[in-house]
């Protein structure tokens, strides 16, 4: 018999039950209100008075109300069909809901987070007698593009001698593909779908490795300077409106991985449509699939219930983990982690908690570095790698990165985009600020031939700060040439053009053949007569290539374009800088 | 309903009965020596029952009857509405009868974002800071960020009259009477008072009676919005909407995150302005907002949030419109339907506004001028005389055909860093070549 308790007090989305027996931190619980049951989450126990999280709004909850304990943590269901479903943060499929409820969200209603009644073709992968444990593969099921491996349920903590597997043939998600007998004896179906607490990370690897393979954004800011690992972490913070949901939008639609989750935690429902809409319209060209077949959306924006945005990236995170352990690359995009903070926040006002800096809760840096910490790369039992990369954005109040999220963030992360505000008003995009932006991962490009570039740009940039103070006339021709030389790095390379259909996704191949004549250019002396000339001269470079990056690569255009680009380098180029003449070398080859 | 008529504390505008069978979020109608108002269920523990009275509690006796009516707030919503004018609370403001036809919740449940399409239809101000660098799209929700004195409501009523919509929704918290008077006068003189409907709560009301003004405004409009309609609904001033929820945080002892407003006021914010929505074969709302910045501070708690939750945001400061800090999120949707420059144009004149801006520097502090300056401060004057200007009113070819104009008068071709193919399909003819160097 399971516990049950009536509401004593409500207030906001957190609500207090008398329990008349055991209570489980964090079980779910049904409060019902007329014919509907209301999800919670036990946050808090005092004697036998249960402080609960309402997943939903609490309007129409009143004293005396029944509750219903479930002894079940938060979990959800994991199996073949998750790829190209939109879920809300605690995994019910919005269409689904849609079909039930129409145009808004009704309360109360949960769905199977898989089709039932979908059918897939099973292809054993184990036979009688194998003995199996947690995260073996049983099975496999093609899902979109990939071999959907049926796993042992993770929880299934003993070892498994199969008694049965079914043959090939198709079968549907609740169907027990598999029988075995456990160290004690007893029977154990397997089927196709099982649930995972959300809160609890899988850990069915042999062990975890360095990421050192760079996960190819196709944004040259990314992967040139300030590169990502498979298996890394990385931050987005920025003041609103600097970019930092276009600059996932466009990496969810890049990205070389196998699986995209994108957390759509508590910002704007209308940015979540852009995805859903055009995603089933997009080929990957990985496989040439819609790239909707890769993506698993979990959406729960702003004004949706905030305790269940609390859940969602957790939801999120564990989705990952399931196909990680298909020894997949997964990819991670939560949009914002800011507002899981606050969701936190929120929650510890009302449990009444001594508040830390800005009324963030004391365990806030905790949960924080937990959650990126189940970000990985990882050796599986057969060998296979599978990763996690984990990219979140971060909304600081007033766009001031001393705050304490991005702060606690900035701890845990291998690498940090900060956007600036100062870019995206001059509409520098990406506006991810060149040099105090950091990355502690390698990417494409050797490491010296980066801080090469990055030394120009250094370089440039205390010119330019010199130049407010002394004037144009008070620098040298030759500061002045390096200065451009800056600008026109800036112009060029960081700055991306996301809406231009080519110059939108860079391929690796085009970003190394590209950086090679940029660093040319950076590396070559320039004759110049007067400043005038010099800017002059810049700016026709820059025209040029501007039009370079907008044409395919490799075509006849591009080719043309880049022999123009040669021919203006060559017109005023003299001598190269001494400290380059290796770099170059090494581009040439 | 059972009346109670012992009231056990009187805090702020909040005050706490002994009560069962409440439920939260419920209505009850107090009456004072002074007369009757409203008061909501904020929170209930055991038998303890507090409200927030919209009246304020200020000359309420622990002795006035509370009768509680077993629902929750709710609005009439009919065609009698338009034409109509109310208060904070839902009562009729211009004399007029009261409506008690089909009676709606307020603060519904929020639209399923996979019902939501993606917005395609802009809506023409003849502003060019709009039409051109940040083109207003249907459905879009953007507020106006200002500090008191600045002409935000004119701003507000001159793009509500301009725009083609079906019916506005106007609702004013904390408005000044003189700025209700002058809503009300323009949409009459508009010919738009009878297909508007206005909810009006001014500074001379109790400050909590303010609360109710947009969650009964967004859901008169979602059900016009949902029978086909394309509502424009204006907000103003959000600031005192937050303020108003600050106290009542602040009187029920809530820790607050930053500069005593709740820790929810995001979501709070985000819950009223994720109402706009473009419904797929029936009607819109959008939502056009006044966020005043305390202090013109742009990171003070209620704009920063604001720019977080909005679409964007309209900055209005010494009678233009910023081209930084301004942005439409939705612009996108839809300019590139518009002419094939606009988006390059767009970006490519604000980045020379931008270098305009540190040319502008460079002159306050008495450096020499260069030939690249003199050019910057060429076009940074006509793009501020020509394009900011409030007082230009015109369509965006116009507006496109202008920015062509004023850069041809001030550049050469590549120092606009656009793209070649534009260049020689827009530049005005008879102005300087590609590679021209005079
Ligand atoms: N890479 C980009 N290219 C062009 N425009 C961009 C880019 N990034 C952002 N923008 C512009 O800035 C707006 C705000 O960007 P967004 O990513 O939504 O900001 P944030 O999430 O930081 O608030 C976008 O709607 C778009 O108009
Ligand atoms: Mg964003």
């Amino acid at each position: 018999m399971n516990t049950t308790g009536t509401v004593t007090g409500i207030n906001g989305n957190m609500v207090t039950v008398r329990a008349d027996g055991h209570v489980i931190m964090n079980e779910v619980c049904g409060i019902t209100v007329g014919d509907k049951q209301l999800k919670s989450e036990v946050i808090r126990i005092r004697g036998n008075s249960a402080q609960v999280q309402v997943f939903e709004i609490t309007k129409g909850i009143g004293i005396g109300d029944r509750v219903e304990f479930s002894s079940q943590m938060l979990a959800v269901k994991l199996g073949p069909g998750l790829l190209g479903q939109i879920y809300d943060g605690l995994q019910n499929p919005l269409p689904q809901l849609a079909e039930k409820t129409g145009f808004f969200l009704e309360r109360g209603i949960y769905l199977d987070a898989l089709n039932s009644a979908a059918v897939w073709e099973f292809t054993p992968r184990a036979k009688v007698g194998d003995k199996v444990s947690a995260g073996d593969c049983l099975g496999t099921v093609p899902e979109g593009p990939f071999e959907h491996r049926i796993m042992v349920p993770f929880y299934n903590e003993d070892e498994y001698t199969l008694t049965r597997v079914n043959e090939a043939g198709k079968y549907t998600v609740n169907d027990a593909i598999a029988e075995g007998t456990d160290s004690k004896g007893n029977t154990i179906l397997f089927t196709m779908a099982f649930e995972w607490p959300v809160k609890r990370p899988v850990k069915l690897y042999e062990e975890r490795l360095k990421p050192t393979t760079p996960m190819v954004s196709k944004v040259r800011l990314m992967d040139t300077f300030f590169p990502v690992a498979k298996g890394g972490t990385y931050c987005i913070p920025g003041p609103f409106g600097a970019g930092k949901t276009v600059l996932q939008q466009i990496t969810s639609r890049h990205a070389e991985v196998d699986v995209v989750i994108i957390a759509a935690c508590g910002e704007r429902a209308g940015e979540v449509v852009e995805t859903l809409r055009e995603f089933p319209e997009l080929t990957d060209p990985r496989t040439g699939r819609s790239l909707m077949e890769r993506t698993i959306i979990v959406c729960n924006t702003s004004s949706m219930p905030v305790a269940s945005r609390e859940a969602s990236v957790y939801t999120a995170v564990t989705l990952g983990e399931y196909y990680r352990q298909m020894g997949l690359d997964v990819l991670l995009l939560a949009d914002s982690t800011s507002r899981w903070a606050q969701a936190m926040r929120e929650m510890s006002g009302r449990l009444e908690e001594i508040p830390g800096e800005e009324a963030f809760p004391a365990y806030l840096e905790s949960n924080i570095a937990a959650f990126y910490e189940r970000a990985g790369i990882v050796r599986l039992k057969d060998g296979k790698t599978g990763s996690i990369t984990i990219g979140g954005t971060v909304s600081p109040a007033g766009g001031n990165f001393e705050e304490p999220v991005t702060q606690a963030t900035l701890k845990v992360v291998g690498a940090f985009h900060g956007l600036s505000r100062e870019r995206s008003d001059a509409r520098k995009y990406p506006a991810i600020h060149p040099t105090e932006s950091w990355s502690k991962y390698t990417g494409i490009m050797p490491d010296h031939h980066v801080k090469y570039a990055h030394s120009i740009l250094a370089k440039s940039g205390e010119i330019d700060a010199m130049m407010k103070v002394v004037g144009e006339e008070g620098t040298s021709l030759t500061d002045y040439i390096v200065y451009q030389k800056g600008e026109f790095l800036d112009t060029v390379y960081f700055q991306q053009n996301s809406f231009d259909p080519v110059d939108a996704a860079v391929t690796p191949e085009r970003q190394i053949h590209v950086f090679s004549l940029i660093l040319e250019i950076l590396a070559s002396g320039i004759q110049c007569d007067d400043k005038e000339d010099a800017r002059r001269w810049f700016y026709q470079l820059r025209q040029k290539f501007l039009d370079y990056n907008g044409t395919e690569f490799n075509s006849e255009e591009f080719k043309s374009l880049e022999k123009d680009i040669r021919d203006i380098l060559a017109s005023k180029a003299s001598g190269i800088d001494p400290n380059a003449a290796d770099i170059l070398k090494e581009v040439k080859k | 309903m059972k009346v109670y008529s012992r009231i056990e504390s009187i805090a702020g505008n909040v005050i706490t009965v002994k009560a069962e069978g409440i439920r939260y979020g419920d209505l009850a109608q107090i009456s004072t020596s002074f007369g009757s108002s409203l008061a909501e269920v904020i929170k209930i523990d055991g038998d303890m029952v507090s409200l927030q009275v919209f009246a304020g509690s200020r000359g309420v006796s622990t002795g006035d009857e509370l009768r509680f009516l077993g629902k929750p707030m709710q609005v009439s919503c009919t065609d009698a509405l338009q034409g109509r004018i109310f208060n904070g609370s839902g009562e009729p403001r211009d004399g007029g009868p009261a409506l008690k036809d089909n009676m709606i919740p307020i603060g519904g449940p929020s639209f399923n974002p996979t019902k939501r399409i993606i917005p395609r239809n802009m809506v023409r101000t003849g502003i060019p800071m709009i039409d051109l660098f940040n083109t207003l799209v249907e459905s879009q929700k953007l507020p106006i960020f200002s500090i008191s004195g600045e002409p935000y409501n004119e701003l507000l009523a001159r793009i509500a009259l301009q725009a083609e919509v079906d019916l506005i929704v106007l609702g004013g918290m904390g408005l000044k009477h003189d700025d209700y008077l002058y809503f009300r006068d323009t949409l009459e003189e508009g010919g738009a008072l009878s297909r508007s409907i206005l909810f009006i709560h001014t500074a001379a009301d109790p400050v909590v009676e303010g609360l109710m003004v947009p969650d009964m405004s967004l859901a008169v409009a979602e059900q016009f919005a949902l029978n086909g309609k394309k509502v424009l609904v204006l907000l103003t001033d959000m600031t005192n909407f937050a303020d108003a929820m600050k106290e009542i945080a602040i009187t029920q002892e809530q820790v607050p995150s930053n500069r005593g407003y709740p820790g929810d006021l995001y979501s709070q914010l985000a819950s009223r302005y994720e109402k706009a929505v473009d419904i797929e074969g029936s009607g819109s709302i959008t939502i056009l907002a006044v966020t005043t910045m305390p202090g013109d501070d742009v990171t003070h708690p209620v704009p920063d949030n604001t720019g977080y939750i909005t679409e964007g945001q309209f900055y209005l400061r010494g009678g233009r419109i910023e081209p930084f800090g301004s942005l439409s999120r939705l612009k996108q949707q839809v300019n590139d339907r518009t002419r094939e420059d606009h988006r390059d144009l767009m970006n490519g004149m604000i980045k020379i506004y931008a270098s305009y801006k540190d040319a502008l520097e460079k002159q306050s502090m008495g450096f020499q001028k260069t030939a690249w300056d003199e050019k910057l401060l060429k076009y940074g004057e006509k793009f501020e005389r020509e394009m900011m200007d409030l007082t230009v009113n015109i369509p965006i070819e116009q507006a496109l055909d202008r920015g062509w104009s004023i850069l041809a008068d001030c550049f050469e071709k590549e120092e606009t860093g656009l793209r070649t193919n534009l260049i020689e399909k827009f530049w005005p003819k008879g102005a300087g070549a590609v590679h021209g160097q005079d």
